[in-house]
């Protein structure tokens, strides 16, 4: 009886599953379609004259985009992890006065619309000369990462045992060789999740992009899409070849965040 | 007292330790958090065109862009669209992650896999999810119209016409964020002692008044975090809308978010003053929300 009811639940599990990810598959099986069978009625479910077109269109034209969106998320990790980490050090270990001010305000930054940020940015950037530039958009890019991995560092720093800072003080070591050498290395899962999530915001970065980042030859990846669904082109495979292709980074993160958070709660397990 | 005289030299060299790692983070909020604010304010109080936006000298008009658009007739629609687009998002989103995260929090075989595939739509690009939704709601070749047409349905214009643009980017828009309360919930649910489950069984309460009696007052702190965040995130939802509809047809759709970024940047003639006055509105009622956000958390951290 128990059994059975398990399956039950199961069952109902996949078929919640399946709805909740049919827009996925869509995407997907649309990927594949020919153009003369787009607009049939009713659409083939599946991708019966499957075509490679789609990915041949990203292949011709997306490959620029997603060199520039590879590299501003890397460019946008980078910068993130520069500045949260140290925070997120001084935070949880060293006191400062002020500090709790300081989160306070990192907590008020994240609820600012990006659009205002993007409009403040691009008055400056209109000045300074530095729209349309990869340094620019990873600057603009940053200010989504920041607060909030300033907020984990924070948080996972101020759990480490000062037993082990204590020790690496009495041999010696000043804040910043406890820093390098000590804290940094054993906060490997909050660099992950942190450079994770900055990576894949950046990655969907819409508003940034297309206000500070719209009109040069770098351009990302989520414009190559604006710009195929703006050009009017009904080439529908390819631009939801170019969705999946831009979704491949989310879903690889899935894959690897699912791991570095069972090891971070095991590694909690094992310091409980 | 004497301990603090005795630590003070350390303290200081403290001080200054804490201070210096802090610095990137201090330079970098003061000019790319604070200044971008400020310029978007000087924006929002004069009057600028496209010259003196390249060239500086725009006359100070004080309040006359908010008096511009709380006049003009695209407010009273874009803020009704507002509250009615965040209103809708929250129950749905809310109601659909809490019924699925008591579901899942049952634990049958395969429940963590699924689990984890539905933070799919929450992970994929906004473009990706929005254009994917524009697609399968296109009035002619769409599948949306396909199943009701199949259900015996009249097909209906899911994006280009005025009554539907803004149920179908809520629905866009509750989709992806469902994720989001299924993960926040879930986590709560956790938190609560199974020993109490237990209890509540013994005493012969059956799986409802479970539900009503015990689980809803015991999420309740989390509950209302949820709300919370989802009601700031919901506020700054742009990419979705702008995507689908471009808050028309004929500003059916448009929300403060969407209206801002036409203002600057949706045409050929930008008009920044208004489109800065605008998002100004909209961080108002953003920090609003927020600050009532973060004093829960407070006093809930405290409670704890």
């Amino acid at each position: 009886m128990r059994r059975r009811r398990a399956w039950w639940k199961t069952g109902t599990g996949l078929v919640l599953t399946a709805l909740m990810l049919f827009p996925v598959y869509w995407m997907v099986n649309v990927s594949f379609t020919r153009d003369q069978d787009m607009r049939r009625t009713p659409p083939n479910w599946f991708p019966v004259h499957g075509t490679l077109e789609g990915y041949r269109a990203v292949l011709d034209q997306q490959l620029p985009y997603l060199g520039t969106s590879l590299l501003v998320s890397l460019g946008t990790v980078a910068l993130t992890l520069a500045i949260a980490a140290p925070a997120g050090y001084s935070l949880a270990r060293l006191r400062p006065a002020g500090g709790g001010a300081l989160s306070f305000l990192l907590l008020v930054a994240q609820m600012i619309p990006g659009i205002i940020m993007a409009m403040g940015f691009y008055a400056i950037y209109l000045t300074l000369g530095v729209l349309n530039t990869v340094g620019g958009l990873i600057v603009g890019d940053a200010t989504i990462a920041v607060p909030f991995g300033v907020l984990v560092f924070h948080a996972f720093m101020s759990g480490i045992p000062a037993e082990i800072t204590q020790a690496a003080t009495v041999d010696g070591a000043g804040p910043v060789r406890a820093f390098w050498s000590v804290v940094l290395p054993v906060s490997r899962n909050a660099t992950i999740t942190v450079s994770l999530f900055a990576f894949l915001w950046a990655w969907s970065d819409f508003v940034f992009a297309s206000t500070l980042d719209g009109g040069g030859r770098l351009r990302p990846i989520t414009l190559g899409i604006y710009q195929y669904i703006g050009n009017n082109n009904q080439q529908w495979n390819a631009i939801m070849a170019t969705a999946a292709v831009a979704s491949v980074p989310a879903a690889a993160l899935l894959v690897v965040a699912q791991r570095s958070i069972a090891a971070g709660v095991s590694a909690g397990a094992v310091k409980d | 007292m004497v301990r603090r005289r005795s630590r003070a030299p350390g303290y200081r060299a403290q001080q200054w330790a804490a201070w210096a790692f802090l610095l990137p983070l201090v330079a970098y909020l003061l000019a790319f958090y604070a200044y971008p604010l400020y310029r978007n304010l000087d924006l929002s109080l004069r009057d600028y065109t496209v010259r003196s936006f390249v060239r500086g000298g725009a006359p100070f008009t004080g309040l006359a862009n908010y008096r511009r658009i709380v006049d003009d007739p695209t407010f009273v629609p874009a803020l009704t669209h507002t509250v009615v687009f965040t209103l809708a998002s929250l129950v749905f989103q809310f109601g659909f992650g809490l019924a699925l995260a008591v579901f899942f929090h049952q634990h049958f075989r395969l429940s963590a896999t699924l689990r984890a595939l539905f933070l799919v739509p929450w992970l994929l690009p906004l473009i990706v999810s929005a254009s994917t939704w524009s697609w399968m709601l296109n009035s002619e070749a769409g599948v949306v119209n396909t199943v009701v047409r199949a259900a015996g349905g009249d097909p209906v214009n899911w994006l280009t016409s005025p009554g539907w643009s803004l149920v179908s980017v809520t629905v866009a828009n509750v989709w992806i964020g469902i994720p989001f309360n299924l993960v926040l919930l879930y986590s709560g649910l956790q938190g609560i002692s199974p020993q109490l489950y237990e209890a509540a069984a013994l005493d012969g309460a059956g799986g409802w008044q479970r539900f009503w009696r015990l689980t809803l007052p015991l999420l309740r702190p989390v509950s209302a975090i949820t709300l919370l965040l989802g009601l700031v995130y919901t506020l700054k939802v742009l990419d979705v809308i702008w995507i689908m509809t471009r808050g028309g047809p004929a500003d059916s759709s448009t929300t403060f978010a969407t209206w801002s970024y036409q203002l600057g940047f949706g045409s050929l003639l930008p008009r920044f003053g208004p489109g800065a006055a605008v998002g100004n509105l909209l961080i108002v009622a953003a920090l609003a929300f927020g600050l009532v956000y973060i004093r829960l958390q407070r006093r809930q951290q405290g409670a704890a």
